[in-house]
């Protein structure tokens, strides 16, 4: 079972994130992985834990600080980490950024098959979700999306997917690309004697020119969506607030009725 | 720019127009001429009758069924009836975004999902969303081209045109690409009754404080007209069912009011409600992050507060 799973470099969710020429300020201060790509990594090595052999390798796109993310995934029990760092591929739009990933992939797929590319359900700092579809469409493999089960069996990959109005059993021959919820499984947490590891574990670093990509075809020149303007909400003006010593139950209903809310 | 095509994909609920939809072909009048796009048989007269009164002069329906589970599948049936349109409205579901992921990369559109709005300046598409947990908006501009916006529910309020006409059905002819991956079996969830939970223009949630008691903020969710919400806390303890769940993995809501109720508002419960109109808080810990975000806060029980409160709106009401 040989498995590569995407990996976002993401600021931690309470600390304050910022814009900057339209590109978001991430900091390896107060960032790691994107918390949701902790269930893939986690379902990776259950399936190879679970086949008994098998390597999972952790995939990552960005700047120097991106390390960190395929880092954690090392310390997590990923087998091998690709940081594919090229100035050209920053501003990248989802589809640029599945053109990176694509090619990448194919780069260890071709050296020996994969089964699967998990990724996280989404990324939480933008939380379009769009990218496994992307990356599915790109690499013209199949698109099992949003799983909360997952069972790899006889070449097969079958999952359920939660939709608002129903839930779907979806299969597809392999090679695939999967995204999973959080419902699917509880990451674990990295131990000591992988976090020792992971620090001199070698991470593969590649250039587009590696993959074979052309700068001028990802990147921000590229990119089909351009933050023109980006500013921090207003924190909410009046806020009022009472401890409730009996009449806290009637001053919510003022407040309500006064605002023609009830 | 009234004489461009702004298409708008309608969602469907049992053969009825969602009413997210309605919000879409409203602002897609505010941009040029509405065209709707129905996946599945024909509209009803009802269904007709109420795609007009919102502006839809044209409804492009192309029935491929069942196929329009697959998202390469809708998206192919989508380009198909909107070669003319300058920009497509679809309302920002999981789903959705899966389809015009396709469509984009099929069509080479732009796209923004999860947006509040979108206007034209100098011809160009620009959408507006608020993000990192709603604590910033952000204005991204589409360019050139064709251009894709999924748009959140209660961000533009639903109104009919002023000068109705009829509406007439074009059926449109779609050639569905194979995928690799299969439908093997479609079990319908049992819909939560009332609105559902990302429409609602009130939604009252419970958290940890409920200790599985949502007898409360039910019925002040029924008072409100609106829907039941719940924190992860409560949906991992099985409290109330994943349905419910308000989050950045769950439902995001952009209610005209959140009513949060022993939530503590951790940030992943934030990233799903911060962007609501009036946010109101009842919690016992003076220090829970839910009171830096809220308009209204109520340092107490839930179960004294409540009570009381639904009293007094009735009282109010009686006058």
């Amino acid at each position: 079972m040989r498995i590569l799973v995407t990996v976002k470099f993401t600021p931690d969710l309470q600390s304050n994130r910022s814009f900057s020429d339209g590109t978001v300020i991430r900091t390896a201060d107060d960032g790691s992985m994107n918390e949701l790509d902790e269930n893939a990594v986690e379902a990776a090595l259950q399936l190879v834990e679970a086949a008994g052999e098998g390597e999972v390798y952790a995939l990552t796109v960005g700047g120097p600080d991106a390390v960190a993310a395929v880092r954690k995934a090392l310390q997590l029990g990923a087998n091998h980490a690709i940081h594919v760092s090229d100035g050209a591929a920053a501003g990248s739009d989802v589809f640029g950024t599945a053109a990176v990933l694509a090619a990448a992939i194919r780069k260890v797929h071709d050296e020996a098959p994969l089964d699967l590319v998990i990724t996280g359900m989404a990324a939480l700092d933008g939380l379009t979700s769009m990218l496994p579809t992307a990356l599915a469409a790109e690499l013209d493999w199949a698109q099992l999306t949003l799983a909360s089960s997952l069972e790899v069996a006889d070449g097969q990959a079958t999952i359920v997917r939660n939709l608002p109005d129903a839930a779907e059993t979806v299969t597809a021959p392999l090679p695939a690309v999967v995204s999973v919820t959080d419902e699917l499984n509880k990451p674990r947490y990295p131990n000591f004697k992988l976090i020792m590891a992971a620090r001199k574990a070698e991470v593969a670093t590649w250039s587009l020119a590696d993959l074979g990509v052309e700068p001028m075809s990802v990147g921000a020149g590229a990119a089909r969506t351009t933050v023109v303007d980006a500013s921090e909400r207003p924190a909410r003006a009046d806020q009022k607030i009472v401890t409730d010593k009996g009449q806290g139950g009637a001053e919510l209903a003022a407040f309500l009725i006064e605002k023609g809310l009830a | 720019m009234s004489n461009v095509t702004i298409a708008v994909l309608i969602e469907q609920r049992d053969g009825a127009v969602a009413r997210p939809s309605l919000e879409a072909l409203t602002l897609a009048r505010t941009l040029g001429t509405p065209v709707a796009v129905w996946l599945g048989v024909d509209p009803s007269a009802d269904a007709m009758a109420q795609l007009a009164e919102y502006g839809a002069a044209e409804v492009r329906v192309a029935n491929i069924g069942a196929e329009s589970r697959y998202p390469a599948k809708a998206a192919a049936a989508i380009a198909a009836a909107t070669e003319d349109a300058r920009l497509l409205l679809v309302v920002s579901t999981f789903l959705n975004k899966e389809v015009v992921t396709r469509l984009a990369v099929t069509t080479g559109a732009g796209v923004v999902v999860d947006a509040a709005g979108v206007e034209f300046v100098d011809g160009e598409v620009e959408a507006f969303q608020t993000v990192f947990a709603a604590t910033w908006n952000v204005r991204t501009r589409i360019s050139g081209g064709k251009a894709i916006v999924g748009i959140r529910p209660n961000t533009t309020t639903a109104s009919a045109t002023d000068v109705p006409g009829a509406a007439s059905i074009v059926q449109v002819s779609v050639e569905l690409p194979a995928t690799r991956e299969t439908i093997t079996a479609v079990e319908p969830v049992v819909a939560v009754e009332g609105v559902p939970l990302s429409e609602a223009p009130v939604v009252v949630s419970g958290g940890r404080g409920t200790g599985g008691d949502y007898a409360l903020v039910t019925e002040f969710a029924e008072l409100l007209g609106g829907a039941v919400g719940a924190s992860r806390d409560a949906t991992d303890e099985g409290w109330i069912s994943h349905q419910h769940m308000i989050g950045q993995t769950g439902t995001t809501v952009t209610p005209a009011l959140y009513v949060a109720c022993g939530i503590s508002g951790a940030v992943h419960h934030r990233g799903g409600m911060q962007a609501s109109g009036t946010i109101v808080a009842i919690n016992m810990d003076p220090d829970a992050p839910i009171f830096e975000i809220c308009d209204f806060g109520v340092v107490g029980s839930l179960f004294d507060v409540l009570p009381q409160a639904i009293e007094a709106v009735k009282a109010h009401r009686a006058l």
